[in-house]
């Protein structure tokens, strides 16, 4: 089966390489797509990037789901399922919800605080090639040498050399360290963009939720990231140099690595979560016509909840010995979360109540998320009571929690926050039939397979076991469970139907504004044109799009957003092919190192280093775009600016 | 984004508003990079009594190796000082002065730091040997790497300078390297007291 896989994955390459060329659409990738420093375009290479992953993943989910579809079946070989689960929660968390999360960043951050692009666009373009390139890495280990096999922790000593000799884990390490430099860069640019560049007259407290959230999201991943480079470096090092950092000889202490790796663990779920908040907030505000009900309460959740979550990582260890007094602080901190969590679905609550509710598929999505989250955080509290976690600890009912928070957190976010902004992203929306279709596909059959989960963990069916003997009476749900699994692979396999389906024959959206929406990316044309903004608007307001709207229904003059000022050329940052040289550059290090070719890691790096030396020589990064190319293009929108008739 | 009109009462690193832009991102990464060096620390910490059969840290201390180390180090954050002072008046050549005496002292840290690196490999203890003896090599190594890189990168400054003169994007970058020098100069004050003082009390 591995070399049935193998065969497809080079015949596909094959095919998509021989397309590029036939139709000779090289020239058209490299100067549009692959040297691009245009965060809405960056955006969309995170979207496909995090769609593909999604399916890469949710395939070896229902290879799982298969092989325990029965007792004793011979599917799978106990080290495939090690392999699969391993690279499944690797490839879902790391490559799956952190592009996804990345990729709405992109699309709306800047529109939303009317700016014209990220603070540090070329470093945002180093960013996603990093992470992409790192993916290829992980991925190849199932065609190359083996797959990592540890579990997406990679606990040593389990994950040291002499548990673990193959290439497998360090794979795994190199593709782990690598995207996770991307990552902390697009934190900080995000952090700078939110706090410097937003409009004049957007402070703070005008700051769409969104932003908000992922100004949350980004201060956990400054402060929470460094904590996995330094686990992935201290574990690279005990692997390749002989360093005795983790092992069980020598001096060498795994808890250490255990700390290191949940301290950047813990917030890494609220890291791919907040944006999720943030995504429902602008869904549920936009889709009542009303205004979010206690902004301010909000806005405070978001930063607690970003503080709190930072100080809770031990509750992933309960039973690893550590005393009663640490597992109490960490048990009680845990618990706490659940009330700014609570706030927050109370508040969407709130907004709908009274308002006049429409549900298209973002609202539906968001809709289908507060009972899931209602019953993954009740299960959550659970595990977080430290007495009662020596006894859920590494069950399925552990499995059923984190699935109930991802999926229903971060997966539906991610999803509703997809249809929200994909008419500004591409100029069309997705068919409204089949979106409805996936979602009950989905959202039932994640009920169909989560829950039996739950009920499995109480009767003592453990995580990570790849079959079980027909007396234990599990049979039954671990059968209804992987009903459910495939029901969730129907749901989106329709999404992706509807993707292309939509491509052809989606509605257009010409207006711009196709949901009526409340916050700037919405004054703009669909697609937005390369510059966003064609003069900076002036905020006099919290949602400001919607402000104006009204005062222009009233009759007045519109003061929230003011097209008034002339047109200025446009300064803009010039493209460069060198943050996917770079990338690539990286990947034949992290290639060398994983097979020990130092030769080919040194080279690698050698490269790199050039690539930022010639960077510092570069002085020529960017460029205007004369006020007529503005006009022209304005004008091509139907958008003629204020006394320019 | 970026735009260019220079504001006088700033000093001219802070002109631009892609400077100041720029200046703030780097003091973030500074956060990051901090936080990377507070893990070593703590494996350090943890480790360091950690020797299995190898050395014990006050065996393999030179005291007078890493007392040198300090007092070039700390000097070398005050000439890069000097130069940024210079780059504010103006003075090319001051600037080059400085900076090139920075690059000088960098380096003989630098030097200092692979002898006491290879007289230890000598005996035995590396990085191999034993849990302390890799914490010692990571967390002191990785400050040495830290410190080449900035070396490099004032060295390409350097000839930047020469050919441009002083220009708010010249002096965006100085100013950017000034700050990283100085916080490698914090970290180590860190590492002398951790490593070296607490740790060579075992
Ligand atoms: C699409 C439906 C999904 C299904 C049917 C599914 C199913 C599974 C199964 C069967 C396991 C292995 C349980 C075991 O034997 O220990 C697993 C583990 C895991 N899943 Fe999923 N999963 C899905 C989606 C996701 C998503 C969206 C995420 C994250 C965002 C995720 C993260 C994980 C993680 C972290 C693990 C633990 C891996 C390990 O033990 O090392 N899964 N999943
Ligand atoms: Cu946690």
């Amino acid at each position: 089966m591995i070399y049935g896989a193998d065969v497809s994955i080079v015949l596909v390459t094959i095919a998509i390489l021989f397309v590029l060329t036939y139709y000779k659409k090289w020239g058209w990738l490299w100067r549009e797509w692959l040297t691009t420093v245009d965060h809405k375009k960056i955006g969309i290479m995170y979207l496909i990037a995090a769609i593909l992953m999604l399916f890469r993943g949710g395939v070896d989910a229902l290879l799982m789901r298969t092989q325990l579809i029965q007792p004793n079946m011979h599917f799978l070989k106990a080290q495939h399922y090690n392999e699969i689960f391993t690279t499944h929660g690797t490839l879902m968390i790391l490559f799956m919800a952190m592009p996804f999360i990345f990729a709405v960043f992109n699309v709306a951050v800047p529109l939303q605080i009317g700016a014209r692009d990220v603070a540090f666009p070329y470093l945002n373009a180093i960013s996603f090639w990093l992470f992409f390139f790192a993916a290829m890495l992980l991925n190849l280990s199932f065609v190359i040498g083996g797959s990592p096999d540890a579990g997406w922790m990679s606990y040593p000593p389990l994950s040291d050399l002499p548990f673990d000799m193959g290439p497998g884990e360090n794979y795994y390490i190199l593709a782990l360290q690598i995207t996770g430099i991307g990552s902390i860069a697009t934190g900080i640019n995000f952090f700078v963009t939110i706090l410097k560049m937003r409009a004049p007259g957007m402070t703070l407290m005008r700051l769409p939720l969104f932003c908000w959230s992922v100004l949350g999201a980004c201060i956990l991943i400054i402060v929470a990231f460094p904590a996995l480079t330094a686990a992935l470096a201290l574990l690279l090092i005990d692997r390749i140099a002989g360093g005795h950092f983790f092992t069980m000889l020598a001096g060498g202490n795994p808890m250490m690595y255990i700390n290191l790796f949940w301290v950047w663990g813990h917030p890494e779920v609220y890291i791919v979560v907040l944006p999720a908040f943030g995504v429902f907030s602008e869904v549920v505000a936009t889709f009542s016509r009303k205004r979010i009900f206690g902004y301010t309460s909000m806005v405070a959740s978001i930063m607690v909840i970003t503080v709190i979550s930072y100080l809770v990582w031990a509750h992933h260890f309960f039973t690893m010995g550590a005393g009663p007094g640490v597992n109490s602080f960490f048990a009680v901190a845990s618990m706490i979360i659940a009330i700014p969590t609570g706030v927050k679905v109370f508040t969407w609550l709130f907004t709908m109540y009274a308002g006049r509710v429409r549900v298209p598929a973002p609202m539906l999505w968001t809709l289908g998320f507060i009972p899931n989250f209602a019953i993954g955080g009740a299960t959550g509290v659970m595990l977080a009571a430290a007495p009662a976690d020596y006894q859920y600890h590494n069950s399925y009912f552990l499995i059923a929690h984190f699935h109930q928070v991802l999926i229903g957190g971060t997966v539906y976010g991610m999803i509703a926050g997809m249809y929200y902004w994909w008419p500004k992203m591409f100029g069309h929306r997705l068919n409204e039939r089949l979106a409805k279709h996936a979602f009950w596909w989905f959202n039932i059959g994640f009920y169909v397979c989560f829950m039996p989960q739950y009920f499995l963990g109480y009767m003592g069916m453990t995580r990570r076991i790849f079959t079980y003997s027909p007396g234990m009476g599990w049979a039954t749900w671990n059968l209804i469970s992987s009903i459910g699994a495939y029901m969730m692979g129907i749901g989106f396999i329709l999404i992706a139907a509807d993707i292309i389906y939509s491509a052809f024959y989606g509605e257009r959206d010409t207006t711009g504004d196709i949901w009526d929406g409340r916050t700037l990316e919405w004054s703009l044309p669909s697609p937005a044109p390369h510059y966003n903004f064609a003069v900076i608007p002036q905020v006099n307001d919290r949602d400001a799009w919607w402000e104006s709207k009204q005062q222009r229904l009233e009759g007045k003059e519109v003061t929230a957003l003011q097209y008034k000022s002339p047109l200025r050329p446009i300064h803009m940052p010039k493209s460069s092919g060198r943050p996917f040289v770079l990338s690539v550059c990286f990947f034949v290090a992290g290639f060398g190192l994983v097979f020990n070719w130092y030769i080919l890691g040194i080279l690698g790096f050698l490269g790199v280093g050039l690539c930022l030396i010639l960077r510092s020589f570069e002085f020529d990064t960017d460029y205007y775009i004369p006020i007529d190319e503005v006009q022209h293009t304005e004008k091509a929108y139907g958008r003629l600016l204020h006394g320019e008739q | 984004m970026h735009s260019l009109p220079r504001a006088a009462h700033l000093p001219i690193e802070y002109s631009t508003e892609d400077g100041s832009l720029r200046i703030f991102g780097f003091w973030v990464f500074l956060v990051t990079d901090m936080l990377l060096f507070s893990c070593f620390f703590a494996t350090f910490a943890v480790l360091y009594r950690h020797t299995g059969t190898g050395p014990k840290p006050s065996a393999i201390y030179d005291v007078r190796g890493y007392t040198a180390e300090t007092i070039i180090l700390l000097t070398s954050s005050f000439t890069s000082g000097i130069a940024t002072y210079f780059m504010r008046r103006d003075n090319k050549s001051g600037l080059v002065t400085w900076l090139v005496i920075t690059i000088v002292l960098g380096l003989s840290f630098i030097g200092l730091e692979v002898s006491e690196f290879v007289s230890d490999a000598v005996t035995g203890a590396t990085l191999q040997r034993s849990a302390f003896l890799s914490s010692f090599f990571t967390l002191v190594g990785t400050h040495g790497c830290h410190v080449s890189f900035g070396i490099i990168w004032m060295t390409c400054l350097l000839i930047q300078i020469s050919k441009q003169g002083i220009t708010p994007v010249i002096a965006r970058k100085v100013f950017i390297t000034g700050l990283y020098w100085h916080f490698l100069d914090v970290v180590w004050v860190f590492l002398f007291s951790v490593v070296y003082l607490i740790g060579g009390m075992y």
